[in-house]
């Protein structure tokens, strides 16, 4: 999708000079990070020393701090619970809307829409007292549903987008072989729209991973913290001491989002031009 | 990407239901309800419920104070509340400086800059432009909250100072605490930013070439090209983009939570969504009052689905005056 003017135009010098200067905070902002988990301390970008203590957390765990193997495994569960509910979930509801006869469908697209657009952070307080009420408070099950139930309607219209762009034909010669309308969707339809389904997967598991304040609400207790939260309670601490494990942590827990940045951003891209909140 | 997968799925939809029809009896609803009903009962439970919930509750006094069993209904006496409240008056000031300034600087206007910018680049150099301004929004906000309080930090150790001082201008302190505004607007502008320089590089994309040549062919530089030609075409999306961010940033309070949790001091940066989570989940006293948080929350979601109904109609709008185009090109 790129470059279009740059064929039609030499390519300018003034885009340049435009663009490393605003895009260099950036750049700079993740080489400190880097930079920093590797160091005793850091004055700005100069480095005090390079050390590996601070990722001493990995084999010498603090024996009085919160278990990081732990939290990476909450972490974990949390994001691939969430990215198999919503994918299961919004797969089946979207072929509904897509291609089955649904009665009220276009009242279902509408609310779709209306939820998708809808502030559903705002709902926190409510959330908070309902799971109390349900028992889920503190509980993985809990903070998995919450966050499911948000991002759903995204997911459903984003796939309702791939299920749209099946042709027709496909079903139809399946329907005429004898199969049922199950048997078509689990093996002609869904095969089709695998990038659809990748990309929805991807983006919910990255999306989990990265989730802050639903855990910190709904799940704070030691036995489901996540990494986020640790870390979130480490950044309100005003002065945090050890910075370097701090450092090293973040960097540790950005690495499976650096990794699908870097290998799946072609799924990616196809979400976020589907607007994501935010 | 639906709008254009739509038209030609309603029209083989009537083909193959005449086709179906004869074959084989219809789809079985009962396929259908099943399909939708986990999905519906996921949504009903965790945010339908609690959507009516938050209006129900903001109608009542519950609290810590109170429990869930002794609270009182008290009318719209927490809107009452809201209304002779200096606090939320300063509170809805934030508010609007705050989705005003990041709106038009970041996420409109560097939006804009970013994909023209890149637009005139080569290809590849293009792509790592937009890739790098990808990078704020996939982080976790906790690490890219973490990143700017570190540049924010006093001399010597925040980056932000030795920049400054390396350039010869002089250093300030943390700048959380001396300038907590320009700070909470890039730190969120930084992420917005990048949602509509998507955008806008997929409208550039689709400008028909033969209408950049001819423009250059009629003489026009650089920054006729993009005012007569480009611009023009930018105008529907970037208001799909600031009606779209408007909402979202109004929402949202996740980073300026983390950056400065609505300080320093007297409520300096708490927005609205902030004071209704404080309020009702977070305060100094202890005393979390759910009833005056959920009405605080009712009002960003009032606003949410005003916003999302007109939405609806800028949908099918869009699709309107979106035809004409097609059939240009």
């Amino acid at each position: 999708m790129l470059g279009s003017l740059s064929e039609t135009q030499r390519p300018a010098r003034w885009a340049w000079l435009l663009l490393v200067p605003v895009t260099l905070p950036v750049l700079l902002l993740y080489a400190w990070l880097l930079l920093a988990s590797w160091s005793d301390g850091m004055e700005g970008f100069r480095p005090l020393g390079f050390t590996l203590e601070n990722w001493s957390f990995l084999w010498q765990p603090d024996p009085f701090g919160p278990n990081i193997a732990q939290l990476t495994l909450n972490t974990l569960l949390f994001a691939a619970l969430v990215a198999v509910g919503e994918v299961l979930l919004a797969s089946t509801a979207a072929y509904a809307l897509a291609r089955l006869s649904v009665p009220g469908r276009r009242l279902w697209l509408a609310m779709l829409i209306v939820l998708h657009a809808f502030p559903g952070i705002t709902l926190l307080v409510a959330l908070f007292l309902l799971l109390r009420q349900l028992g889920l408070y503190d509980t993985l099950a809990g903070v998995v549903l919450a966050k499911i139930a948000l991002e759903l309607p995204f997911h459903v219209w984003v796939l309702k987008g791939f299920y749209d762009q099946v042709s027709w034909d496909h079903e139809m010669a399946a329907l005429l072989d004898g199969a049922s309308r199950l048997t078509t969707w689990c093996r002609v339809v869904l095969p089709i729209i695998r990038p659809g389904l990748m990309a929805s997967a991807v983006f919910a598991f990255l999306s989990g991973w990265s989730e802050f304040l639903l855990p910190y609400v709904l799940a704070p207790g030691a036995d489901v913290q996540t990494l986020p939260v640790y870390l979130g309670s480490l950044l309100s601490q005003a002065d945090v001491a050890r910075y370097g494990t701090v450092t090293a942590v973040a960097v540790f827990y950005m690495i499976p989002v650096m990794l699908v940045y870097l290998f799946l951003q072609r799924y990616l891209m196809v979400l976020y031009t589907g607007g994501v909140k935010r | 990407m639906s709008e254009s997968g739509a038209g030609t799925g309603a029209a083989s939809h009537g083909r193959a239901a005449a086709v179906l029809a004869a074959a084989r009896p219809a789809a079985p609803w009962r396929l259908g309800a099943g399909f939708l009903l986990p999905f519906a009962l996921v949504v009903a439970v965790f945010f339908l419920i609690p959507a009516v919930l938050t209006v129900i509750l903001s109608l009542t006094d519950v609290s810590v104070v109170t429990g869930l069993r002794d609270f009182r209904w008290v009318g719209l006496e927490n809107y009452r509340r809201i209304l002779t409240d200096p606090v939320a008056g300063l509170v809805l000031r934030n508010t609007l400086l705050y989705v005003g300034a990041t709106l038009t600087l970041f996420n409109v206007g560097l939006a804009l800059v970013l994909a023209l910018a890149t637009a005139f680049l080569p290809q590849r150099w293009g792509g790592f432009f937009r890739a790098v301004w990808l990078l704020p929004r996939i982080t976790p906000s906790v690490v890219y909250v973490l990143m700017w309080k570190y540049f924010a930090a006093e001399p010597p150790y925040g980056v932000i100072n030795q920049v400054l001082a390396a350039l010869g201008l002089p250093a300030g302190g943390n700048w959380l605490y001396e300038h907590p505004w320009p700070m909470v607007i890039a730190i969120n502008g930084f992420v917005g930013a990048s949602m509509g320089m998507i955008i806008f590089s997929a409208a550039i994309q689709a400008i028909p070439r033969e209408q950049l040549i001819a423009a250059q062919v009629d003489g026009a530089g650089t920054w006729a090209l993009v005012r007569r030609v480009v611009l023009p075409q930018l105008r529907w999306p970037a208001l799909f983009v600031a009606a779209y961010q408007t909402l979202s940033l109004l929402a949202s309070y996740e980073y300026i939570l983390l950056a400065t949790d609505g300080g320093p001091g007297f409520y300096t940066t708490e927005v609205w969504a902030l004071y209704a989570f404080h309020t009702a989940l977070s305060n100094y006293f202890g005393n979390a009052q759910y009833g005056l948080g959920a009405a605080l929350a009712t009002v960003l979601v009032v606003i949410g689905l005003v916003a999302s109904l007109l939405y609806l109609r800028f949908f099918n709008f869009r699709q309107l005056t979106q035809r004409p185009r097609i059939e240009v090109s």
